[in-house]
């Protein structure tokens, strides 16, 4: 299958090697990798930010460049809840291929999942490792069944999750509250540092509670957040990006 | 850069005991929540059929409140109208007043607490008891409630034994719940029997009926409306239902969604005024038809003040309400801050929030509480902040890429400089706290293309990867 990659801007600048891993991953299921060196931002801090004239023309821009693509594959579960869930808030015109790009557009996790079938990509990570969910990929792509959704019956584990769980030798464990925001929320951590510092704290306690030795997530933005809190705290499991626990084979 | 919410969280829980003591007690209750919700059958109906009969009545506001102030009146009720806060105060000091009351016993209502109701009426000189012992908690200790269904969640048990032992006598060192709870219903029974008026919110009010429905788990609000012979109800216009029977769906999401009860301990409904007592109803507007008229934000009306939002948030968790300084904190109040106040503070609570959607999915009356926080961020962005240009700068950077690799390759250079604080630091916010991360080294475009070619000349030189292939 042929796969367009996007790689985010905070990627592609602050976490180059997950792009790497992800385009690893890809090729292992048998994807053909395409990369447009001309992507930047699909325009969620603009969203966020409430600067929606700003995003409009990132927007327009990711549109664009995405509209041919069969498969859109993104290491990042809130750019792809930017595509799929909030593009069609900002009025940016043709709905259909605004429709269109966002049901394209997947997360890793949900790609091999949802599209190929594939939660087992041959990966072997050989430690315990706690999920941190990503809150927009549990509530806005539902790649996993967030805690207070206690309406759902659905009890089979979300994409995020089967895909670790088919990684060999992988302990697989979740904090407790098992999918509490972890204080990230992009301009909200440089708007809110005391807060946003607070809530990553008590998460990373959670985390470390849990005996892991790493903590993955889809997004390398919350990672970043909880690294940087360890890091100055001297504290907390290590870090690693969903993609480069899928990445590590059994030869590495 | 950091906003008001943040500077105020410090003053509001500012210990990391006191923001361990909040965060456990308000997760407790989403736990009991969860829980409570679970055994409920076909959740998802019913909270779609309440909302639907909220958006209802909402939408026909109008003809439900003539039908609820006629129907009320027909049960001998007089029915009053206040456009906004002072009008309500001065129609309750009034009432009161008129009938030479000095002392009245209060149960649990948001909308005097929104109103100023009690400092207006003690500078009139009449004496005001909170009579939910939460509240009580806080007037004795002289602030404002810090959740809409606990009130004194904030407090730990033994800051409350030493303020009983300041106020009420309790002996000191005493901290146990039970015993402070038992003193101070002593305490309340004693001013219940001596209040000459009973001042209480209200949950619901009934179109058809023109009937009140009042929850309290003290069942202070029944004291209060039927030991004094005279009762005041204050209520928003849009605690309405149209018919009794749309009531039983907000009982069952009520109080499972507050506190996982399965309902309330005492819900009374209340029909008239009772023999030989009068029955004063205030219907108070205060901003609401404004919020109506927003077709955008007017769904924060629906509103049943549970408080599931408020014990859900990250924020709210680590903040307390308090620090939110206005009435109805959490999301709900950050969704409705913009709408009632004017000032800057209220512009940017809109922006203290992750957008985890934990709100939105935990509301009883599906409120798109985090959608419409991002809707109000649209109208004022940055909280209205003079940073826009920044924003502007941003985007024309991210339009293009070759700038924009420019920019990514200059930030690269500057990455051990940006990594230290020093005044001017544009990262400085990021640095409360944290640290960057590690140099990332070579952006991915750049590796990707070294990485594509290598890869490229591996194959068929090598098999990669493991087993799946
Ligand atoms: S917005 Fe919803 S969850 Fe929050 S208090 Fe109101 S009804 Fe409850």
């Amino acid at each position: 299958m042929d796969v367009a990659l996007f790689i985010p801007c905070y990627v592609d600048q602050l976490a180059p090697s997950v792009g790497i891993a992800t385009v690893e991953v890809l090729e292992r299921v048998g994807c053909r990798v395409r990369y447009d060196p001309g992507q930047t931002c699909c325009g969620q801090p603009f969203v966020t930010a409430g600067e929606w004239s700003q995003a409009r023309r990132l927007a327009r821009r990711y549109l664009d460049r995405f509209a041919g693509a069969d498969a859109v594959v993104c290491p990042s579960a809130s750019c792809v809840a930017t595509v799929r869930r909030r593009y069609a808030e900002l009025s940016l015109g043709d709905t259909r291929v605004v429709k269109e790009v966002g049901a394209r557009t997947y997360e890793l996790s949900e790609f091999l999942v949802r599209v190929l079938n594939r939660p087992d990509v041959g990966a072997r990570f050989p430690y315990r490792v706690a999920l941190l969910q990503s809150c927009h990929g549990l509530r806005e792509l539902h790649l996993g069944h967030p805690s207070e959704a206690v309406e759902i019956e659905d009890s089979a584990p979300g994409p995020t999750e089967a895909v670790l769980r088919a990684v060999r030798d992988l302990e697989l464990v979740l904090p407790d509250p098992p999918d509490e925001c972890c204080g990230f929320g992009g301009l909200f951590s440089v708007q809110f540092p005391e807060i946003s510092t607070r809530i990553g704290r008590s998460r990373l306690v959670a985390l470390a509670a849990t005996g892991a030795s790493h903590v993955t997530s889809t997004d390398a933005s919350c990672l970043f957040h909880l690294e940087g809190l360890g890091r100055r705290a001297a504290f907390g499991p290590r870090p690693i990006h969903l993609a480069e626990i899928l990445a590590w084979s059994e030869e590495r | 850069m950091s906003l008001p919410l943040d500077r105020a969280a410090r003053v509001a829980l500012p210990t990391t005991e006191s923001v361990q003591h909040h965060e456990t007690a308000v997760a407790d209750l989403r736990r009991r929540r969860d829980d409570a919700l679970a055994r409920v059958p076909d959740l998802q109906a019913l909270r779609e059929h309440a909302a639907a009969i909220k958006g209802h009545t909402l939408g026909d506001l109008g003809t439900y409140l003539e039908r609820f102030e006629e129907q009320a009146r027909a049960a001998g009720a007089v029915v009053h109208w206040a456009d906004d806060a002072p009008a309500h105060n001065r129609i309750v000091h009034d009432l009161l007043a008129e009938r030479g009351v000095h002392r009245v016993a209060k149960s649990k209502s948001m909308l005097t607490e929104e109103c100023g109701l009690n400092p207006y009426l003690e500078a009139r000189g009449i004496e005001v008891v909170d009579t939910d012992l939460g509240e009580r908690i806080v007037q004795l200790e002289g602030e404002a409630p810090s959740h809409i269904v606990i009130p004194a969640i904030h407090r730990r048990r033994q800051e409350i034994g030493a303020l009983f032992h300041r106020t009420v006598g309790s002996p000191e060192g005493e901290h146990d719940p039970v015993v402070l709870t038992e003193i101070a219903r002593q305490d309340l029974r004693r001013r219940f029997l001596s209040a000459e008026a009973g001042i209480t919110g209200v949950n619901f009010a009934i179109a058809e009926t023109g009937s009140l429905v009042v929850c309290t788990n003290e069942g202070n609000a029944d004291l209060g409306m039927h030991l004094p012979s005279i009762h005041i109800a204050c209520m928003g216009i849009e605690k309405l239902l149209p018919r009794l029977e749309d009531l039983p769906a907000f009982l069952r999401l009520l109080a499972r969604s507050a506190t996982g009860q399965a309902i309330t301990a005492y819900t009374t409904v209340v029909t008239g005024p009772r023999p030989g007592g009068e029955l004063h109803i205030v219907l108070v507007d205060n901003g609401r038809s404004r919020l109506l008229a927003d077709p955008e934000q007017r769904g924060a009306l629906a509103c049943i003040r549970c408080g599931a939002c408020l014990n859900t948030c990250p924020v709210y968790r680590r903040t307390g309400g308090h620090a939110y300084n206005q009435t109805v904190p959490g999301p709900i109040g950050a969704v409705l801050a913009p709408a009632f106040r004017s000032d800057r503070e209220a512009s940017t609570l809109p922006f203290a929030s992750t957008l985890c959607g934990s709100c939105s999915a935990v509301c009883p009356v599906g409120i798109d509480l985090h959608g419409q926080l991002l809707a109000w961020r649209a109208r004022a962005p940055f909280g209205g902040g003079r940073i826009r240009w920044v924003a502007r700068l941003g985007a024309e950077v991210l339009a293009r890429p070759r700038l924009y690799r420019l920019v990514g390759g200059l930030a690269r250079l500057a990455w051990p400089l940006l990594s230290r604080r020093w005044p001017g630091n544009p990262a400085n916010a990021w640095l409360e706290g944290r640290e960057l991360p590690p140099h990332p080294g070579a952006s991915f475009r750049s590796r990707f293309r070294l990485w594509s070619q290598g890869s490229r000349s591996r194959e068929g030189s090598r098999s990669r990867g493991g087993s799946g292939e």
